[in-house]
């Protein structure tokens, strides 16, 4: 459970935040200059807040109102930056165990080798930090943190600085450490996909307040938060699992509540849990079921609310089974099919628009 | 011993004992001043700062004299530290070490000032959040990355030291044996009928001692960043 309560004053930018929410990688989501590093900077301790508490697992990390501020070293959250940060006169092993050697033997619980077969970094132990390449350095960096044996994880934005090929390794390092070693992990970026492929809760900043915080297919979904969302592709998430393989046309068949979804063919065993992102200008709408089409998802379902409809595009929203799908369609097309709040329609997609960065494990 | 008569190795042994003493005891507290211009922001920061470039933009006589009226057996803190600990330093070789060490003061806080402001901060945010103490995160990462400065600013004062000569003549005088150091040796030759000849002899060893230093320094600072940096072993 992250309990945030805080405000913060830096120049003319002012931050008020109050949440509060539990699961295993929470997303901390918004625009540069929200105010999300603020609000980690203060989870670490790095920065002292004007007002309020920070509470983990209801461990009171700081309360302005008792005075009590506890320093970052004794805080025991693990940051990871957004660049690595590693200690260049110290190689590669003696900076993994930085952190662990300044912990009591008891308070271990994470191995170093552990750690170090996780993250692929055997054979960098005995390198310096400047003989590593960018993504090897924010491994490092990672299983830094990690091996300070910390209560909670936080990320700001860790893919900043890499290449896309890094950023996808990273992220699939990332996933397998929140499945073995079940740390929880605070993720900021303003990134959707980024968040939408890790994070199980979300909280949205914009302009040092909190706009949502909960589920994050609930909240991504939310029509409302466009403007902080704006400049990002709405979609939609889709909680799944692989049901099926067609090897011969390439393609996974996924199984959720509303139905299935047929995508690129996945790198993935049937039963394990998948989570796909569809973009919504991506959905087309159809008022009957169209026959002789080459669209191979076409999903049926109810309207539960109509985006702004003055601007030349207009977002709808069905709901398939529980999940929420948002089809964004020129204001004509919607016009045309005269759309209205609990209408059923069809929702198409393409099995092809679904592409490598939005299916993800889960 | 390298050709040198026992006076000249005397003389050679006290000027590098004096420029050696005065190094070893000013480092500490100029790396926590450098420390402190570097990183930290108080009330008064540019008066302190301005009190210890004093030497160097002061005449050298002028800071002797004024080593005198404070060190001198009668002056308040002279009179306090022979009174409370027997110490004495006026007209001793070790008043010629904290003379040196004076004049050398600033050249060894900007050497060390200088690297430790190079230094990225978020490296010492990144230690505390890992569980280091503010104490252990200097220790441990901020002087080992500024060794560089350090050894610099160690041999800029070094090198001040050995070539200290208006200070300490007007603090400690001109005693052979104790506190005749090579400047002053060098002067008194150049002083006395027929003393050019040791004059010259002495200079030499002053040259030879500045190369020596010079080239030890850089060594030093070669093998620490090696150390730093690649071990591509």
């Amino acid at each position: 459970m992250i309990d945030v309560d805080i405000e913060q004053r830096l120049g003319a930018f002012h931050l008020a935040v109050k949440f509060a929410v539990e699961a295993p990688i929470v997303g901390l989501f918004g625009r540069s200059g929200a105010g999300k590093s603020t609000v980690i900077n203060a989870i670490a301790g790095v920065t002292k807040p004007l007002r309020g508490c920070i509470r983990i697992n209801d461990l009171l990390l700081f309360d302005a109102g008792k005075g009590i501020d506890m320093p970052p070293e004794k805080r025991r959250v693990g940051y990871v930056f957004q660049d690595p940060l590693l200690f260049p006169h110290l190689s590669v092993e003696a900076n993994l165990l930085y952190g662990q050697r300044l912990r009591p033997t008891m308070e271990h619980f994470i191995e170093p080798s552990r750690v170090i077969d996780l993250l692929g970094l055997r054979a960098l132990l005995r390198r310096a930090p400047k003989a590593l390449s960018g993504g090897e350095r924010q491994r490092v960096a990672i299983g830094r943190a990690l091996l300070a044996q910390p209560r909670i994880l936080l990320m700001d934005e860790p893919l900043a600085s890499l290449d896309v090929p890094r950023k996808t390794e990273i992220l699939d390092y990332i996933e397998l450490l929140r499945d073995e070693l079940h740390i929880p992990i605070v993720y900021v970026s303003h990134s959707v996909p980024e968040i939408t492929r890790l994070a199980d809760a979300v909280v949205v900043l914009s302009d040092g307040k909190c706009l949502a915080a909960g589920d994050v297919d609930a909240v991504m979904g939310r029509l409302d938060l466009k403007p902080a969302t704006g400049r990002y592709e709405a979609g939609s998430l889709f909680d799944t699992r692989v049901s099926a393989h067609d090897p011969s046309h390439f393609l996974t068949t996924l199984a959720f509540d509303g139905g299935e979804l047929i995508v690129p063919e996945l790198d993935a065993t049937i039963g394990d849990r998948v989570r796909a992102r569809i973009r919504a200008r991506d959905v087309s709408l159809a008022r009957r079921r169209p026959l002789e089409i080459s669209i191979l998802n076409i999903l049926s379902g109810c309207v539960t609310s109509i985006g702004d409809a003055t601007g030349p595009a207009v977002d709808v929203q069905l709901a398939i089974g529980a999940t929420k799908l948002t089809a964004r369609i020129t204001l004509r097309s919607f016009q045309q099919l005269d759309i209205s709040a609990g209408q059923e329609l069809y929702a198409l997609i393409k099995a092809v628009s679904f592409d490598q960065r939005s299916v993800g494990y889960a | 011993m390298l050709g040198l008569s026992p006076e000249e190795l005397g003389i050679l042994a006290l000027s590098l004992r004096v420029a050696l003493v005065s190094v070893i005891c000013s480092l500490p507290l100029a790396i926590v001043v450098a420390y402190g211009l570097a990183r930290l922001s108080f009330p008064g920061k540019t008066l302190i700062d301005a009190i210890i470039h004093l030497p160097l933009v002061l005449p050298p006589v002028v800071v002797g004299f004024a080593l005198l009226v404070l060190f001198g057996k009668r002056g308040p803190i002279g009179s306090f530290l022979n009174d409370w600990f027997g110490i004495v330093l006026a007209f001793r070789w070790t008043g010629a070490a904290l003379a040196s060490a004076i004049m050398g003061f600033p050249l060894m806080v900007r050497a060390i000032r200088l690297s430790i402001a190079a230094i990225d901060q978020r490296l010492e945010v990144a230690a505390r959040t890992l569980g280091g103490s503010r104490l252990w995160v200097f220790v441990s990462v901020t002087l080992p990355l500024a060794v560089p400065g350090i050894i610099t600013g160690t041999l800029l004062s070094f090198a001040r030291g050995l070539g200290e000569f208006g200070a300490t003549i007007t603090f400690v005088s001109n005693i052979p044996g104790e506190t005749e150091t090579l400047p002053l040796a060098i002067y008194t030759f150049t002083q006395v009928p027929g003393g050019d000849a040791q004059a010259l002899r002495l200079s030499i060893i002053a040259v030879v001692l500045s190369i020596v230093a010079l080239a030890t320094s850089e060594w030093l600072t070669r093998r620490a960043e090696r150390m730093h940096i690649d071990d591509r072993r």
